[in-house]
């Protein structure tokens, strides 16, 4: 069972500010999404996990220097922008 | 719909300015939904054609983009509200490639909000209407993708597949929509969900067209360390396939009807037997778990700090990275991401992530045992005809409609949703789905059946 406190917990988890009317909608559904994720309990066979499908190992490329983007092009999106810098929240209170 | 074949012969005698102008009218008056944006560059695209100077195997050839794939200087929005003012520093690999062959973009398609739906309802900018039934829905994610083509709003689109999102599409509006073989086509440029599981792909009004599009998409990229590194060139086969029909993979009695009159036909032509996939018991929910758990984390970079939705006021940095999420993403998207964050969170790690990770390989060893026997399987790509607008509001309900399409991407094979025919008025397509790059088996088989379905159906 998931009580009201557990989706709490997931949304803070998750970095989601949630109304109680949310939270109790979430609730419900997860219930019943969750109860459908257990039925994964009856696979008893243990094989080793396919993280990813392809053979695929280690990949690199060379280090080579290359253009990246402009300071301009990569400030381009952001709303709070200072002296050519990102401008966050604050961490520390 | 119009095929490459036929654009092509009426630029024989019009103008390409005239015909994209004539399509651009078309979009704005259409009811479809299908676009999120409209490029304005199409129009001096079309002129460059005109003048001669826009060559390449696409060379004036009207294509549309799906909204989670980075056009440079283009708002992509990935159907969220996120994202919509961002505006890609970048293309991605695969407008690279489409510009580099001369294709017009015309315009960035609808979809369920960062890929995340069935039926392109949670689209931050209103859903996708079924071309040949307006109050139905046109499958989703790639929504707009397949309805722009159905809806003569575009000649190719590119669509991606992270659970069926190009197949169901392409099934619902009466397309054709591949979902290449992982890493065939690189990602670099698509917006994540979920990174193991998702490709991109063409889509076309048939599978000449399919093929076309992707002898374009295909091959290296550096830049997706997933990237197998190899090039796609068709070769037809006249081999007499052996085909296997999954036992797990069924449908409603509309669908399964039809489904049952094409086994017939291609038992005509081919060797048929059956199979059995006993692991698909248990793909959906390894596949839900595995592309929350994933979604989860990327979507962990939307903090309103260098791109997307920002508030006015910067607070401390976790009610701000709350709030921000909460007001920039929609219903679903937190739905996943905090099923995700359960998922993988202490404690549960071994029950939940880990095991569907060893049903992925069951399900991959099922389809080996299968292509031992089969060059291709085949079956219903969607379980029921295109539902109304509306009409599934569970989201578990929503979910399990992704039952015969989710497999595929498990495995990482490719597999193509093939029109076959009208049931109610209503399109229905089959899924043909083949050994990893073994998309030429595939596409040859689809090109023979898609003539003798246009006769019979």
């Amino acid at each position: 069972m998931l009580s009201i406190e557990d989706v709490y917990k997931v949304a803070e988890l998750a970095k989601i500010e949630i109304s109680e009317e949310e939270a109790k909608k979430f609730r419900k559904e997860f219930e019943s999404i969750i109860e459908y994720f257990n039925q994964l309990d009856e696979v008893e066979e243990d094989v080793e996990p396919t993280f990813q499908v392809l053979p695929l190992k280690n990949v690199f490329r060379e280090d080579l220097p290359e253009k990246g983007l402009s300071r301009e092009e990569a400030l381009a999106n952001a709303k709070h922008v200072e002296d050519g810098y990102f401008k966050g929240p604050k961490i520390v209170e | 719909m119009i095929t490459i074949e036929e654009w092509k012969t009426k630029l024989e005698s019009e103008k390409c300015y005239d015909l994209v102008s004539e399509l651009l009218e078309r979009i704005e008056k259409s009811k479809l939904n299908a676009y999120i944006t409209v490029c304005k560059d199409a129009l001096k695209k079309a002129e460059e054609f005109d003048r001669g100077n826009l060559r390449g195997k696409l060379a004036g050839i009207p294509v549309a983009v799906k909204d989670c794939i980075s056009t440079k200087g283009v708002r992509t929005t990935c159907g969220s509200k996120m994202l919509e003012n961002y505006v890609p520093p970048f293309d991605a690999h695969v407008v690279e490639k489409l510009k580099r062959e001369g294709a017009i973009i015309i315009g960035k398609t609808n979809m369920d909000e960062f890929a995340m739906g069935t039926t392109t309802e949670t689209s931050y900018f209103g859903v996708v209407k079924n071309p040949y039934d307006l109050s139905r829905v046109a499958g989703g994610s790639s929504g707009g993708s397949g309805a722009c083509l159905a809806g003569n709003e575009a000649v190719l689109a590119l669509g991606s597949d992270t659970g069926g999102s190009i197949r169901c599409p392409a099934s619902f509006c009466g397309v054709v929509g591949l979902k290449p073989t992982y890493g065939l086509v690189s990602r670099y440029g698509l917006i994540p969900y979920a990174n193991s599981l998702e490709q991109i792909g063409p889509m076309a009004c048939c599978v000449e067209d399919v093929i076309t599009l992707l002898e374009v998409i295909a091959g290296k990229d550096r830049r997706d360390s997933t990237n197998a590194g190899v090039e796609f060139k068709f070769k037809k086969t006249d081999k007499k396939f052996r085909v296997g029909i999954i036992k797990e993979m069924g449908g409603n009695d509309e669908v399964m009807v039809r489904f049952n009159e094409v086994v017939e036909l291609v038992e005509r032509d081919f060797e048929v037997g059956e199979v059995n996939m006993p692991s698909f018991k248990y793909a959906l929910p390894a596949y839900y778990i595995i592309a929350t758990g994933e979604a989860s984390s990327n979507l962990a970079r939307y903090d309103g700090v260098r791109y997307g939705f920002a508030l006015d006021e910067l607070d401390n940095w976790a009610k701000y990275f709350s709030k921000v999420r909460a007001a920039g993403f929609g219903e679903e998207v937190k739905r996943r991401i905090m099923l995700g964050t359960y998922a993988l969170s202490a404690g549960y790690y071994g029950k939940y992530y880990l095991k569907a990770l060893k049903v992925r390989t069951l399900v991959k060893r099922d389809f080996e045992r299968a292509f031992s026997k089969y060059d291709l399987l085949i079956a219903p790509t969607m379980p029921t005809l295109p539902f109304k607008i509306g009409e599934l509001a569970d989201p578990l309900t929503m979910y399990k409609m992704d039952v015969n399409t989710v497999p595929i991407n498990l495995a990482g094979i490719p597999a193509l949703s093939l029109p076959a025919g009208f049931v109610k008025s209503l399109p229905v397509g089959i899924q043909i789905m083949g050994n990893y790059f073994e998309e030429s088996k595939i596409l040859s088989f689809a090109m023979e059946i898609e003539s003798v379905f246009k006769e019979v159906f």
